[in-house]
């Protein structure tokens, strides 16, 4: 009886003393990076975005003004389920208020749930479906870098205008390259071009020859590149082995990445056009940070666009806590907030975040290089056209979340 | 119909590469009862050997396939003497452990300096281009390897089969004691296979080099499937693996054409139903 009634008492102190935390200013911050740490997207993404997260929290000052800020990596070997647990598990017993990176589309839908689930921040830098501020959105999810309409429409719309009418698909059997050939799909049939064909190839193929073969046959003039990382490098490399660009079509790669370009060599890779929102040598603060970065990365290896949209993600989130005094450990309050700040960073430049978690910024079609116009073991691309942020990403009239619906 | 001579083509090209594979992996399980998983992390430092060849010494990809194999072939004897010789009367599942964490270590090693998305290699200048056959383009350096591959496989096949040598292996792998008491070195001789199989391995890392990129884990996404090429050809035998790599590429390349989807799938699915029907595989005979 005596053990009960202390007990009790027990309960009933800690139940004050917590409540008492909450009102407190909490000054502590736990980062999940969660990210494909050693597969195809892991030099993308991996590693370099835990650099980027840890860059971010010592940017923002925020240490030496008393916050306490941890961050963690993970990961989720590309495997939904894998990811969504890890996220779970996070939140419920390491207490991480906020996930950020999730390359992989497939994985960065599963763990959209749980986060919405726990009332987490979802910042998604790494993943291209932009079901995840349309049909999927959530209030606890800001998707920073890039999807898969904008590329749709910066490479897709400058390719078919310029004559590339006639479209095939080798696309990632998965959310990702499902979403990535549909949003490319709408964009080709707007503009009066048609799609021949489509074969849908497993993710991480070593060998294309069977697809590419298909391409070929097809007389396609366009041949739609809907995967990424290694896949898309493989392709690459060997549609210029069967003749295929020396043939007279013409490779789109909708979404290519500075390591997928570093892994090609320009030899491979000159005259390849694709978009991103971000490139190291972009002007001085993109090549300050990006030094400072090189510094510090595996192989002085310059970050991606993934990487950066980590940094600047989290940028933007310390702004908010900052601006609500503390962390009130509830994402929908934090990712409101977020919304309600204009977003301007050295990276990206001036945005916002979109009520449906869209962050928008402007869009940069790049092409390739010729070896011989590269000056450097980094300096790839040359700018070949700036779409503005508000025409870069899906216009809200035509998206579907039903945040927007209120 | 043209489409599918080309295919056909193709998955002979991809063919061969399983057959190079799952024969060195046939003549280590044959001779040394070793179910060798460290055998893509070979293949892959043989792809990273011949990049390295040509970007720190500048030797080109001729010399590299002769000595990217030797390399590596090295590295492989070295393992056997350090570590898998004293595995000999264990049960297979310590060979399997040790070769399987090895191979980790060796990618891990690889990726911790490489990352994941790999180094260039261009095709040598000579075998550049590639002819039209009328029904596809075949490039010059596929077809390169087609006939290369098989005329490696058949040598080795010649080698264990029909020469003095082979011989000596084959004996000594049914009753060592006995043929050391022919005056053989058998414990040499089991190195010097390894070494072989290994070789092999690293020959097929070169050949493919210029084709994938050189990744850390280009090993570990093909050894799967060249396991299920040993399985379903019978382990252990010379021809029965050979044969099968051919097949299982040539299969493979036609569901690429007909069901994309399945196309990492039918080998596995094709594996079971051997084991159901022929568990010794298609050329394997009951132990």
């Amino acid at each position: 009886m005596k053990n009960r009634i202390s007990a009790l008492l027990l309960g009933t102190a800690l139940t004050f003393a917590s409540a008492g935390l909450a009102l407190a200013q909490d000054k502590t911050v736990k980062i999940g990076a969660l990210s494909d740490q050693s597969g195809l997207y892991s030099d993308l993404g991996g590693p370099g975005s835990t650099l980027a997260a840890q860059m971010a929290v010592e940017d923002s000052g925020l240490l030496a003004k008393g916050w306490k800020i941890d961050v963690i990596s993970g990961d989720h070997q590309n495997k939904p389920d894998i990811g969504s647990t890890i996220a779970r598990q996070w939140f419920d017993v390491d207490k991480v208020d906020i996930i950020v990176d999730v390359p992989n589309s497939g994985v960065a839908l599963a763990v959209n749930n749980v986060v919405k689930e726990k009332n987490g921040v979802y910042i998604n830098s790494g993943a291209a479906t932009s079901d995840l501020t349309n049909a999927q959105c959530t209030p606890n999810t800001v998707h920073w870098t890039y999807d898969t309409y904008m590329l749709a429409h910066s490479t897709g719309q400058a390719l078919v205008k310029s004559g590339g009418d006639t479209w095939f698909f080798l696309t990632a059997d998965y959310a990702f390259g499902a979403a990535l050939e549909r949003d490319t799909t709408a964009v080709i049939t707007a503009n009066g071009g048609k799609v021949l064909g489509t074969v849908k190839h497993p993710l991480n193929t070593s060998d294309f020859s069977s697809f590419l073969l298909q391409a070929q046959s097809s007389k396609a003039k366009i041949i739609g590149l809907a995967n990424a990382g290694g896949d898309t490098t493989n392709s690459i490399k060997q549609a210029a082995e069967f003749g295929i660009v020396s043939g007279g079509q013409k490779l789109a790669a909708l979404l290519l990445f500075l390591t997928d370009v570093k892994a090609l060599g320009l030899e491979t890779a000159q005259g390849l056009n694709f978009t991103e929102t971000f490139y190291w040598d972009m002007n001085d603060q993109t090549r300050t940070f990006s030094k400072r970065f090189g510094e510090r990365s595996k192989n002085h290896a310059m970050p991606s666009m993934v990487q950066a949209g980590v940094y600047a993600g989290l940028r933007h989130y310390f702004k908010a806590l900052e601006a609500l005094g503390g962390n009130p450990h509830d994402g929908v309050k934090v990712v409101d907030k977020m919304k309600s700040i204009p977003t301007e960073d050295d990276l990206f430049g001036k945005g916002e975040i979109q009520p449906n978690g869209r962050a928008i910024h402007p869009a940069y079609l790049f092409e390739v290089k010729k070896p011989s116009e590269s000056k450097g073991p980094w300096d790839f691309y040359k700018l070949v056209a700036t779409v503005p942020a508000d025409q870069a990403f899906t216009p809200l009239s035509e998206s579907k979340c039903a945040l927007l619906k209120k | 119909m043209q489409a599918l001579y080309a295919q056909l083509l193709v998955g002979l090209i991809n063919g061969s590469f399983y057959a190079l594979l799952s024969l060195g992996l046939a003549v280590i399980f044959g001779m040394l009862n070793i179910i060798n998983f460290a055998h893509g992390a070979l293949y892959m430092m043989g792809a990273f050997c011949a990049y390295f060849l040509l970007n720190i010494a500048g030797i080109n990809y001729w010399w590299a396939l002769l000595i990217a194999p030797i390399v590596v072939g090295i590295f492989g004897m070295i393992l056997e003497r350090t570590m898998l010789q004293w595995l000999s009367g264990l049960d297979h599942v310590y060979g399997l452990l040790l070769t399987f964490g090895i191979a980790l270590i060796i990618q891990g090693v690889f990726q911790n300096y490489f990352g994941s998305s790999g180094l260039p290699y261009q095709i040598p200048d000579a075998l550049r281009g590639g002819m039209n056959l009328g029904f596809m383009f075949l490039p010059i350096y596929r077809g390169w390897v087609v006939v290369f591959s098989l005329v490696i496989c058949l040598a080795t096949w010649f080698l264990i089969e029909k020469t003095q040598l082979g011989a000596y292996l084959r004996a000594a792998t049914e009753n060592p004691t006995l043929v050391r008491a022919f005056g053989i070195n058998v414990p040499r001789m089991i190195t010097l296979t390894y070494g072989l199989g290994v070789g092999l391995a690293a020959l097929a890392g070169v050949l493919s080099a210029p084709i994938n990129q050189v990744r850390p884990l280009m090993g570990a996404d093909l050894i799967i499937v060249v396991f299920a090429v040993v399985v379903i050809g019978g382990m252990g035998s010379i021809m029965g693996s050979i044969i099968t790599g051919f097949a299982l590429g040539v299969i493979e390349g036609l569901t690429k054409y007909f069901y994309p989807e399945a196309s990492n799938t039918v080998v596995f699915v094709l594996m079971v139903l051997v084991l159901l029907v022929k568990p010794t595989g298609l050329t394997g005979r009951a132990a």
